[in-house]
């Protein structure tokens, strides 16, 4: 063997091991991402006092009982904090969607006085923290009486600069040529808005939606601001409230039926949408 | 036709202002107002007069000051860390080709959980009850160690938790941030490097680095705004009376004084969350400034 070859296989050796050793650190990686879940799913189906009897937690289940999804839904109002948060992510999430695409439109499509000093300013608000406003609009929805109402748990979370700056930028990016025709053939503004540049814009409208939907499933603050009953409350605090009152403190494979009923639709969305989602969350969404 | 026009567009925007006027920038006027009237009462809606009270009280107030001190070792925990780490996953993801998406999948899941509820996992893979030492005792037992109650235990225990928790919810966002800026680094780079006979760590000391400073400088910055505001993420581990568990954050402050079983002093929050956005600016423009010299455009 000459020695050009003993370097190459020394090389390629090396190779190898580097791989190797990617491969296992990123595997332990998943197994710290997918543990949480595989121990919700597991002490989920885990009867109340096999759960209890195990000092060493089995990492399987020795008679897996579907009990704790039953209790899930009937010793606490489960049920009732699903219906309201579908109710408050798809309301919230179609008026923003509507305030969101006329305010694009205004700013990408037409001319007007003051267009620039008037997105200048929406851009700055961006910078404004939640926290700050928060305490004035907890005033404001209080002394209008909306506290543990719809409208009170939505009205406030329905504006997204950020989405009305995306969507602008796509917008912009629809050739003028494409308005001017529509315009010599006489079509409005608010026909060309709808049948043309929405289908074209579709991929991030749809990547708007999906971002709002999960930001409406988690969102907790405000809600539990607003809301001190238990009929408006949405998952977040439903999970908080059943945590401190429900099913007994220690009945943690109920409590764990509940934390996968409530983690569940957002997952689905997420294995479905996955492609979009990253897109969509890697060219600016942020948490929280 | 002119004049119709401005009409029209401003009746576009109309809703977006009502929104943003009424919901944002009104708050964030009247919040000022109310962080310097002394005194307000929150059932009469009355104050004495205005004045520097609300802040002081704030700035003296223990539980403010252990807010302040839990918040500011999380930022500086979490974000170098996070960061760091996110960076060698990244940099892992790119190197390999077989199961890369289904890496970048699983990695990304955390990102669309519920924070209330997965931290509720959290809470008992780390809990020690009467029952059971918890998972993650049971494997501190395991490498010889004792058993941590890290729910209602030790100050470090508790810190720990909560910054390994944060780091857990804010790594998928900065790996997929750092994924897509190290694929979109230029091969021939490399290969004229390579060919220059250039080991990899100087390729990544010489090239990588540069190329996706910009993206290491946009999460480092969003990283501290983010941890600054960090509230959700310890109500799941702790439950929600965080100045009991000695875990409370500013933003926690915050909305305990604006509500709850301490609530009702809009001025105190407002004080506070006044502090809390200077905090976070000073900060913000410290790293633009850093930045200004350190990263490559």
């Amino acid at each position: 063997m000459t020695d050009y070859e003993l370097i190459e296989k020394k090389a390629s050796k090396r190779k190898k091991i580097v791989k190797a050793v990617t491969y296992i650190l990123l595997s332990v990686w998943g197994v710290m991402v997918l543990f949480p879940f595989y121990w919700m799913i597991l002490s989920s189906i885990k009867s109340y006092s096999s759960y209890n009897a195990e000092y060493v937690p089995k990492f399987y289940a020795t008679s897996p009982t579907i009990q704790n999804y039953v209790d899930a839904f009937t010793a606490v109002p489960l049920a009732g904090y699903f219906t309201n948060t579908i109710i408050f992510t798809v309301i919230t999430t179609a008026v923003m969607l509507v305030v969101t695409v006329l305010a694009a439109f205004a700013f990408s499509r037409l001319e007007f006085r003051g267009k620039n000093l008037a997105f200048t300013a929406f851009l700055s608000l961006m910078m404004i923290p939640n926290e700050l406003v928060i305490i004035t609009n907890f005033q404001t929805i209080t002394n209008l009486g909306m506290r543990n109402t719809f409208a009170g748990l939505i009205l406030p979370s329905i504006t997204s600069v950020f989405y009305i700056y995306l969507l602008k930028e796509n917008f912009e990016s629809i050739p003028d040529e494409l308005y001017k025709a529509a315009k010599v053939d006489g079509t409005s503004d608010l026909k060309y808005l709808l049948k043309v540049m929405v289908p074209i814009c579709r991929p991030t409208i749809i990547t708007i939606v999906i971002l709002k939907v999960i930001e409406c499933w988690n969102s907790y603050v405000w809600p539990r601001l607003i809301t001190d009953d238990a009929n408006y409350f949405l998952v977040s605090n439903g999970i908080q409230e059943i945590r401190e009152n429900g099913f007994g403190r220690e009945n943690i494979p109920a409590m764990m039926a509940a934390v996968v009923v409530i983690s569940v639709p957002l997952i689905i969305i997420f294995l479905i949408f996955h492609k979009k989602i990253m897109a969509g969350v890697s060219r600016g969404g942020t948490k929280g | 036709m002119k004049k119709s026009n401005n009409l029209k567009a401003w009746l576009y925007l109309l809703p977006a202002i009502a929104f943003l006027g009424f919901f944002m920038v009104y708050p964030l006027i009247d919040v000022i107002i109310y962080s310097f009237e002394e005194g307000y009462n929150s059932a009469s809606q009355t104050f004495f007069g205005y004045g520097g009270y609300n802040f002081s009280y704030v700035l003296h107030d223990t539980y403010f000051l252990q807010a302040v001190k839990n918040t500011f070792i999380l930022v500086l925990v979490t974000v170098p860390l996070s960061t760091g780490i996110a960076l060698l996953i990244s940099l892992g993801l790119n190197s390999i080709k077989k199961l890369k998406n289904f890496f970048q999948t699983v990695f990304f899941l955390p990102y669309v959980t519920n924070t209330l509820a997965v931290g509720l996992v959290f809470m008992i893979l780390f809990k020690k009850t009467a029952y059971t030492d918890g998972m993650v005792n049971l494997l501190i037992n395991f490498f010889g160690g004792p058993s941590v109650d890290f729910i209602e235990g030790p100050y470090w225990a508790k810190m720990f938790v909560m910054c390994f928790y944060t780091i857990w919810i804010v790594l998928p966002f900065k790996i997929l941030i750092l994924t897509s800026a190290l694929a979109s680094v230029n091969e021939n780079y490399y290969k004229a490097a390579k060919v220059d006979g250039a080991s990899s760590f100087t390729i990544f000391r010489k090239i990588t680095l540069p190329m996706i400073s910009p993206m290491i400088f946009y999460l480092v910055i969003t990283g501290f705004i983010g941890a600054f505001k960090a509230y959700s993420d310890e109500v799941a581990l702790f439950g929600t009376d965080l100045n009991a568990a000695g875990m409370n954050t500013i933003v926690g402050y915050v909305y305990d004084m604006l509500y709850g079983t301490g609530g009702g002093y809009p001025s105190y929050a407002s004080a506070a969350a006044l502090i809390l956005f200077a905090i976070v600016m000073t900060i913000t423009v410290i790293n633009l400034l850093v930045s200004r010299k350190n990263v490559h455009y």
